[in-house]
C-alpha cells in the first residue's frame, strides 16, 4: 500500500469506463446542478438534432451541426462522470487489495470465563465485547484490544512496515487490527468493532466514495456553482427575446437558435470545476490514505488545511527519541580519558541505547575498546528505579554512573566529598538541555557524561517552512523547563510546553482554540485521549490504545508523529485545487463569449448580403459561425479530460506564505484561464476547418 | 481631451481629499461609542426623538425589520402627499392630480434613493410635493443607506448588536447629510441657483410673447440630490437645466458632491470594522474601475457623433449632440460616468445622445453599482463582491476562506450569490419582458440596437437604484411605472437585507486568528483578485445584452 501507485492503471481505466456510463443516470446527475444542466442540454440538443434531421423543425440549424453539438455535450457529461469514476476507481483498487486480506477468517471464540473452551466461528459471527484467542500463525479476525498475553504481530498488511510489532495487554500497545497476523506467542483479545465497522472497512468505505459526505467548503462551493449556473441560465434564456426584438426592430435577420443558446449555456456554466469537484474531494481522501492515514471523515481532511498550531511530541517527532552520550566532562584533576575509561566500564552491562552510546563515544574519542570482563571476577549492578545508578564492581573498585544526586549520596556514603565544581558542572549541562550522568570510582567523583537528545536532521527547516505557511509549532515534553527550552531553541519550534501533563495539554489546546486557532496534535496513549478529543485535527498512532484511536479523527498507520505536517499539506492542497479550478473555470468564460457571441449574433442587424455588425467581436477570426460554436463546445469538453490528472494529483503546493501562493495561483489559473481557451479554441477551429469537418 | 483629464483630476482629486475627513466625521457621527462626551449629548437628543424604539439594541433581523417598517411608512406618506397634491398648500401654480401608477412609481423611486423620474417636476409637481414628499425622502433614503452600512460594519467588527436603526437614521440625516446639504445649497445659491417659494415668473420677450419661467426652492433640492446619490431633479431636464446647474463652477461642485458621500462611506466602513488598510484596498479598486470608465468615456466621446460623420463640419470637437456647452466638453463627459457609477442618476446631458460605447460605460456603472455606488449601499454592494473574492482567493491559498477573521461558509456564499443573482435577474428578465412585448416595443424612441439600449438602460437604472434615464423612451406608461417601481423597491431592500444577514451570520462565528497562512485582504494581490471577481461575476453577466445594444450600435456606426 505504501508503494506509490501510478495515477492511472489499465484496470482502473477499464473499471472506470463502465462506471462512467452508469453515472449518466439522471438521478445521479441531479446531485450536481452544473452537470445536470449539461445532461438536460444534451437531451435537448439530441432531440432537436433528430427533429432537424427528420425535417420536423426548421430553425434549429443544420442537422449535422446540431447532432455534432449534441454529441459533444454528451461527451462533456461523460467526461465529468469519468473524472469521478476514475477518482473512485483508484480508491476501489486500493480497497480491493485491502479486501483481499479481509477475506473471511476463522476466529477462536472464547465463550467461557475461564478461557478453557475454544469454539471456532466465522469472523463475521464475532460481536463487540466477545473475547477470542489469537495464536502464532493466526490472522486476527477483527479489531480488538488485548486483554491477556504478549505476542509479536506482523502488521505489514495495514502499515506496509514489515518489522513485527509487540502487542500486549494494558499500556499503550494493546490494540490489534483485523487482518494482521500473529507471529509468535498468543493473545486474548476483546472485540472492539464488529465486522464491517473496523478500520479497514472504514478505509474501504472512504476511498470507494460510497459513504462520502460533502464537506463544508465543498458545500459552499457547490452552492456558488449552482448560483452561477442559474445566473448564466438567465443570461442565455433572455437572449431569445433579445434577439427576437432585434429581428423585429430591424425587420430582418435570424433569431438565435435553441441549439446555439444551449451550446452557449453549457460553455458559460462552470462545467470544468463542476465536473471535477467530487473527483477532487475523493482524490484528497485518496492522497491521505496513500500517506497511510485514515481519516474518519472528509471534514477532518479539509480541516487539516486550516490548522494554525501543531502540537508535536518532543520524543520521536523532534528528537530521535534516544538520548545519546555527547561529551565527557572531567572533574578537576581527572583526565578526560580516565573518565571515559571508567564510564565505558560502568556502561558495559547497560543494554539501553543510552548505555551503548557511552561505550560508542568512549571508543570514538579515545579508541577505548569494549573490554571483555569474562576473565576478571566482576559483578554488575543493573539500573533500578530505586538506586538510579548502574555500574560494575571489578578489581575491588566500585564503578558507578547515575543521576547526580544518587551518585552524590553514593560518594558521601563511601566517605568521599562532593566537589563544589561538580554541582556547577551538572547545572551547566542541564541548562543546555542535556542530561548529566555523573561517574564515580568508589568515593571519588570523576566527572559527568553529557547525554543529549539528538534533534532530527532537517527538522529545523521543516519548522521554518511551517512558519512561512503561518503554522506555529509547539513542542510538548515531559522534560523540565530548562531542558525543554534548550531543545526548543535548537529545533526552532515557536513555543514549548514543559513538564506536560494531560491536563496541561488539554488546557493549552483550549487556550489556542479560544484565541481562534485550529489545533492539530497526535497522540497514542490513553492519557492523550482527552487532548485528542479536544484538538481539531487529532491523529492517533495506530500502535496506540483504542481510547486514543477513538478520540482522534485520524489514524496514522505508520505511527509516525512527523506525519502531521504531511497531513496539513494534503488538506491545504485539497482546498487549493478546488479554488484554482474554480478560478480557471470562470476565467475561461471570456474566450467562450468571444467565440460564441459573434457566431450567434452574426445574423442580427445585418445589411443586404452582409454579415451583422457583431461579427466584429470575432477577435479570434474563427473559420465560420458553426465552427466557432463547435470549437468552444469541444474545448469545454476536452478541458475536463485535460484537467483530470491535476484534479487527482492536486495543484503543486509549496510551503510558502499565503500572499505568494495566491499570486502564483492567480497567475497560473486566473491569467492562464483567460488565455488558454483563446489558444485552445483557435487550435480546434483550425483543425476542424483543416479537416473540412465544418 | 487634455481639458477632460484636467477636470477629471481636479474633481476626483478634491473628492478624494474631502472624503477622508468626511469618512472620519461619519464614523464619529455613526459610532458614538468611540467618540467623546460631547457626542453622547447629541445621542440623548436623538434618543428623545426616537422614544422607546430608539433604545432597543437590534440584531440584524430587528434592524432590517425596523428599516423596512420605517421605509414602508415613508412610502405611504410620500404616496399620500403626491396623490393629494392638488388639495395641499404651497401650490402657487395650481398643479393638478397625478396619475395613479405615476404616484406609485414616484413614491417607490424616491423612497428607494433611485429618483427615476417619469414626470417633469416643473410641469407636474407642486412645491409642497417637491419639498415635503420628495426632498424629505432624498434625506432619509440616503440616511437609510448610511445607517445600513454602519450596521453591517458593526456586525463585521464582531459587535453582538448591530445598533439601532432609528438612532442611526437620525445620526446620518442630522449629523451628516443636513450640514453638508446646507453647505452645498449655500454654494449653489452663490453660483446662481434660485431658492424661492414664489410661483413661476412671467416675462415678456422682445417679440412681445409671454413666457412662463419655472422656478422654486431649487438650491435646497439640488444639494441633497447630489449629496445623497439621489439624482432626482427639480426640473425635468435635471442638471442640464440652467437653474439647477447654472455654470461650470456649479457643475464642478455638483460632481464633487456626487462622489463625496459614497467615497466617505468606504472610509467610514474601514473605521468601524477597524481595518483601514482593507478600506484602502477597496477604495483603490473602486477608484481604479471608476478611472477606467472615465478614460473609456473620454475616449469614446472624443469621436464625433455618427450622424455628423460625413458632413463637412469640424470632426475634432468630439460628440456635442445633446450637451450643454456652458459646462465645457470635460464637464459633460465626466458627469454621466460619475452619476452612473455612484447610483446618483442626475444628468446634465442627453444620455440618449452619447456615443454608443459611452452609453455602455454608463450602463456598466449601473451593472457593477459598486464603483463607489450609492450613499452607504455602494460599499454594501462592494462587500458582496469582497466576500465572493475572499471565498475564491481563500480557497486558492489552501484554507477555509476567512473575512475579517470570520469564516466564509455556505450561508455567506449563498446570500452573496443570491444578491448578485437578483441584480442580473431583474435587469435581464425585465428587459426581456419589455423587449418581447408591446409594453417596451411600443415605447422605444428609436429602432434597432438603440431602442434595445433604451429598454436595457431603464431596467439597469431601476435595478441599480440609479435613477438616470437614457431618455428617448416613452416611459410614462402604466407598465413602465409599475414594473420599474417594483424593481426599484425589491432591488433597494434585497441588496441591503441579504448583506445584513451575511454580517449577522459572520458575527455569530468564532473569531479566527490571522496568520501568515491567512489570505491578506490588505494587499495588491487581493486587489487584483477583487477586480477580477467584480468583472467576472458583475460584468460578464451583462455582456450578451451589451452586445445586442450599445456594442452592435457601435459597430454599425463603424461601418
Amino acid at each position: 500500500m505504501s508503494a506509490r501507485t501510478p495515477l492511472m492503471t489499465r484496470q482502473v481505466f477499464l473499471a472506470s469506463l463502465g462506471a462512467t456510463f452508469a453515472k449518466l443516470d439522471p438521478r445521479v446527475q441531479a446531485r450536481n446542478p452544473v452537470m445536470f444542466v449539461v445532461w438536460v442540454a444534451s437531451v435537448v440538443t439530441t432531440i432537436m438534432g433528430l427533429c432537424a434531421a427528420l425535417g420536423v423543425v426548421e430553425d434549429a440549424g443544420r442537422p449535422g451541426f446540431v447532432l455534432a453539438i449534441a454529441a459533444w455535450l454528451w461527451l462533456t457529461a461523460l467526461f465529468a462522470s469519468f473524472a469521478e469514476a476514475v477518482a473512485e476507481g483508484r480508491g476501489k483498487a486500493q480497497a480491493a487489495s485491502l479486501r483481499a486480506m479481509r477475506r473471511q477468517v476463522q476466529a477462536k471464540l472464547l465463550p467461557g470465563r475461564d478461557h478453557k473452551e475454544v469454539r471456532i466461528v466465522e469472523s463475521s459471527a464475532l460481536e463487540r465485547g466477545q473475547l477470542f484467542l489469537a495464536e502464532a500463525g493466526d490472522i486476527i479476525p477483527v479489531d480488538g484490544e488485548v486483554v491477556e498475553g504478549v505476542a509479536s504481530v506482523n502488521e505489514s498488511a495495514v502499515t506496509g512496515e514489515s518489522a513485527p510489532v509487540l502487542r500486549e495487554a494494558g499500556g499503550d500497545f494493546s490494540s490489534v487490527t483485523g487482518g494482521t497476523r500473529v507471529l509468535s506467542d498468543w493473545l486474548v483479545v476483546r472485540v472492539t468493532s464488529q465486522e464491517g465497522e473496523g478500520f479497514l472497512d472504514r478505509m474501504i468505505a472512504m476511498v470507494e466514495g460510497a459513504k462520502r459526505r460533502k464537506t463544508p467548503n465543498e458545500i459552499a462551493l457547490s452552492i456558488l456553482l449552482a448560483m452561477l449556473t442559474l445566473v448564466f441560465l438567465l443570461v442565455t434564456v433572455t437572449l431569445l427575446p433579445f434577439s427576437r426584438y432585434a429581428v423585429l426592430s430591424h425587420g430582418d435577420g435570424q433569431v438565435v437558435s435553441l441549439t446555439l443558446l444551449v451550446a452557449l449555456l453549457v460553455c458559460l456554466i462552470p462545467t470544468t470545476i463542476g465536473a471535477l469537484l467530487s473527483a477532487i474531494g475523493i482524490a484528497g481522501m485518496d492522497r491521505m490514505i496513500r500517506a497511510n492515514v485514515i481519516a474518519t471523515s472528509g471534514r477532518a481532511v479539509e480541516a487539516s488545511g486550516d490548522v494554525d498550531v501543531l502540537l508535536l511530541d518532543k520524543t520521536g517527532t523532534i528528537t530521535l527519541g534516544d538520548r545519546q552520550a555527547a561529551a565527557f566532562h572531567a572533574a578537576p584533576g581527572v583526565s578526560e580519558a580516565d573518565l571515559a575509561d571508567v564510564a565505558q566500564l560502568a556502561s558495559l552491562a547497560d543494554e539501553t541505547p543510552e548505555g551503548r552510546s557511552v561505550v560508542v563515544l568512549a571508543k570514538q574519542r579515545f579508541q577505548l575498546r569494549g573490554r571483555d570482563l569474562a576473565n576478571v571476577p566482576h559483578h554488575f549492578h543493573k539500573f533500578s528505579a530505586h538506586t538510579r545508578m548502574s555500574g560494575v564492581d571489578v578489581d575491588g573498585r566500585c564503578l558507578r554512573k547515575g543521576a547526580a544526586d544518587a551518585i552524590r549520596d553514593f560518594v558521601r556514603q563511601g566517605g568521599g566529598t562532593w566537589p563544589e565544581a561538580m554541582g556547577v558542572l551538572v547545572d551547566n549541562i542541564a541548562r543546555t538541555g542535556a542530561t548529566p550522568i555523573v561517574v564515580a570510582d568508589g568515593a571519588r567523583v570523576l566527572g559527568a557524561i553529557e547525554l543529549r537528545d539528538v534533534v532530527k536532521r532537517g527538522i529545523r527547516e521543516r519548522f521554518a517552512e511551517l512558519r512561512r505557511m503561518g503554522i506555529r509549532t509547539i513542542m510538548v515534553t515531559g522534560d523540565n523547563r530548562l531542558t525543554a527550552a534548550a531543545i526548543a531553541a535548537e529545533a526552532g519550534v515557536d513555543d514549548f510546553l514543559a513538564e506536560a501533563t494531560p491536563e496541561a495539554k488539554l488546557a493549552l489546546i483550549r487556550r489556542h482554540q479560544a484565541d481562534g486557532r485550529l489545533v492539530a496534535m497526535c497522540g497514542d496513549g490513553t492519557n492523550d485521549a482527552p487532548a485528542l478529543a479536544q484538538a481539531d485535527v487529532a491523529v492517533a498512532m495506530n500502535t496506540g490504545t483504542q481510547a486514543a484511536k477513538e478520540a482522534g479523527n485520524m489514524v496514522d498507520l505508520d505511527s509516525n508523529p512527523t506525519k502531521l505536517m504531511e497531513i496539513v499539506g494534503i488538506g491545504k492542497q485539497l482546498i487549493m485545487t478546488r479554488g484554482a479550478l474554480t478560478t480557471f473555470s470562470l476565467a475561461n468564460d471570456i474566450a467562450k463569449y468571444f467565440a460564441v457571441l459573434p457566431a450567434m449574433f452574426a445574423g442580427l442587424y445585418a445589411g443586404q448580403g452582409q454579415a451583422g455588425p457583431l461579427e466584429a467581436m470575432d477577435v479570434m477570426r474563427l473559420h465560420s459561425p458553426e465552427s466557432a460554436v463547435l470549437s468552444a463546445v469541444i474545448f469545454n469538453a476536452l478541458i475536463i479530460v485535460a484537467l483530470i490528472p491535476l484534479a487527482l494529483k492536486g495543484v503543486a503546493y509549496r510551503p510558502v506564505g499565503a500572499a505568494s501562493v495566491l499570486r502564483r495561483n492567480l497567475l497560473v489559473f486566473g491569467l492562464g484561464g483567460i488565455i488558454a481557451p483563446f489558444v485552445g479554441i483557435k487550435l480546434i477551429d483550425v483543425v476542424l476547418a483543416g479537416l473540412h469537418l465544418v | 481631451m487634455n481639458a477632460t483629464l484636467l477636470a477629471a483630476g481636479l474633481v476626483i482629486g478634491s473628492a478624494i481629499l474631502l472624503s477622508w475627513p468626511l469618512g472620519r466625521y461619519m464614523a464619529w457621527a455613526l459610532e458614538p461609542a468611540t467618540a467623546g462626551a460631547g457626542r453622547a449629548k447629541l445621542d440623548l437628543w436623538f434618543a428623545r426623538i426616537a422614544g422607546a424604539a430608539g433604545r432597543a439594541s437590534q440584531d440584524w433581523k430587528r434592524y432590517a425589520f425596523a428599516m423596512l417598517a420605517f421605509n414602508a411608512v415613508a412610502f405611504a406618506f410620500c404616496f399620500v402627499v403626491l396623490a393629494l397634491q392638488q388639495h395641499l398648500p404651497l401650490n402657487p401654480d395650481g398643479k393638478a392630480a397625478l396619475e395613479g401608477s405615476l404616484v406609485f412609481h414616484t413614491a417607490a423611486s424616491f423612497v428607494t434613493n433611485t429618483n427615476l423620474q417619469h414626470y417633469a417636476g416643473e410641469v407636474s409637481l407642486s412645491y409642497f410635493s417637491q419639498l415635503v414628499a420628495l426632498m424629505w425622502l432624498q434625506f432619509v433614503s440616503a440616511a437609510t443607506g448610511i445607517a445600513a452600512l454602519a450596521a453591517l460594519a458593526r456586525g463585521l467588527a464582531g459587535e453582538a448588536s448591530m445598533g439601532n436603526f432609528f438612532m442611526d437614521l437620525q445620526r446620518a440625516a442630522f449629523l451628516v447629510l443636513l450640514p453638508l446639504a446646507l453647505l452645498v445649497a449655500t454654494l449653489m445659491v452663490l453660483g446662481g441657483t434660485p431658492m424661492t417659494v414664489d410661483g413661476a415668473a412671467e416675462a415678456t420677450t422682445l417679440e412681445g410673447a409671454r413666457q412662463v419661467i419655472a422656478r422654486g426652492p431649487v438650491a435646497a433640492f439640488v444639494a441633497i440630490k447630489q449629496l445623497g446619490t439621489n439624482g432626482g431633479g427639480f426640473f425635468g431636464p435635471n442638471s442640464a437645466h440652467p437653474f439647477e446647474n447654472p455654470n461650470f463652477w456649479t457643475n464642478a461642485l455638483g460632481m464633487v458632491a456626487i462622489l463625496l458621500v459614497p467615497m466617505a462611506s468606504v472610509w467610514m466602513f474601514g473605521r468601524v470594522v477597524g481595518n483601514m488598510r482593507h478600506a484602502r484596498v477597496v477604495f483603490g479598486v473602486m477608484l481604479l474601475l471608476l478611472v477606467l470608465k472615465l478614460a473609456g468615456a473620454a475616449w469614446f466621446e472624443g469621436a464625433p457623433t455618427a450622424a455628423l460623420a460625413d458632413l463637412p463640419v469640424a470632426q475634432d470637437a468630439g460628440n456635442l449632440e445633446g450637451k450643454e456647452l456652458r459646462f465645457g466638453v470635460a464637464g459633460v463627459s465626466l458627469w454621466p460616468v460619475l452619476t452612473t457609477a455612484t447610483s446618483n442618476g442626475s444628468v446634465n446631458a442627453m444620455h440618449d445622445s452619447l456615443n454608443p460605447m459611452t452609453g455602455l460605460v454608463a450602463m456598466t456603472g449601473m451593472w457593477l453599482n459598486a464603483t463607489f455606488g450609492g450613499a452607504g449601499v455602494g460599499m454594501i454592494n462592494m462587500f458582496v463582491y469582497v466576500v465572493l473574492a475572499v471565498f475564491l482567493a481563500g480557497m486558492m491559498v489552501g484554507r477555509t476562506p476567512e473575512y475579517l477573521n470570520r469564516r466564509v461558509e455556505e450561508r455567506e456564499v449563498k446570500l452573496a450569490a443570491l444578491t448578485l443573482l437578483a441584480h442580473g435577474a431583474f435587469v435581464l428578465v425585465g428587459t426581456a419582458v419589455f423587449a418581447a412585448t408591446a409594453w417596451g416595443q411600443g415605447t422605444v424612441g428609436n429602432g434597432g440596437p438603440h431602442g434595445f439600449s433604451e429598454i436595457l438602460y431603464e431596467f439597469s437604472s431601476a435595478s441599480a437604484n440609479n435613477g438616470s434615464g437614457f431618455e428617448g423612451l416613452a416611459d410614462t406608461t402604466v407598465p413602465w411605472n409599475v414594473a420599474t417601481g417594483i424593481v426599484m423597491l425589491l432591488m433597494r431592500f434585497i441588496p441591503i437585507i441579504l448583506p445584513l444577514a451575511m454580517a449577522g451570520s459572520l458575527s455569530a462565528k468564532r473569531r479566527t486568528a490571522p496568520s501568515e497562512g491567512t489570505l491578506s485582504i490588505e494587499d495588491g494581490t487581493f486587489a487584483a483578485m477583487l477586480i477580477g471577481t467584480i468583472l467576472f461575476l458583475g460584468a460578464l453577466t451583462f455582456l450578451p445584452a451589451a452586445a445586442l445594444g450599445p456594442i452592435a450600435e457601435h459597430f454599425m456606426f463603424m461601418r
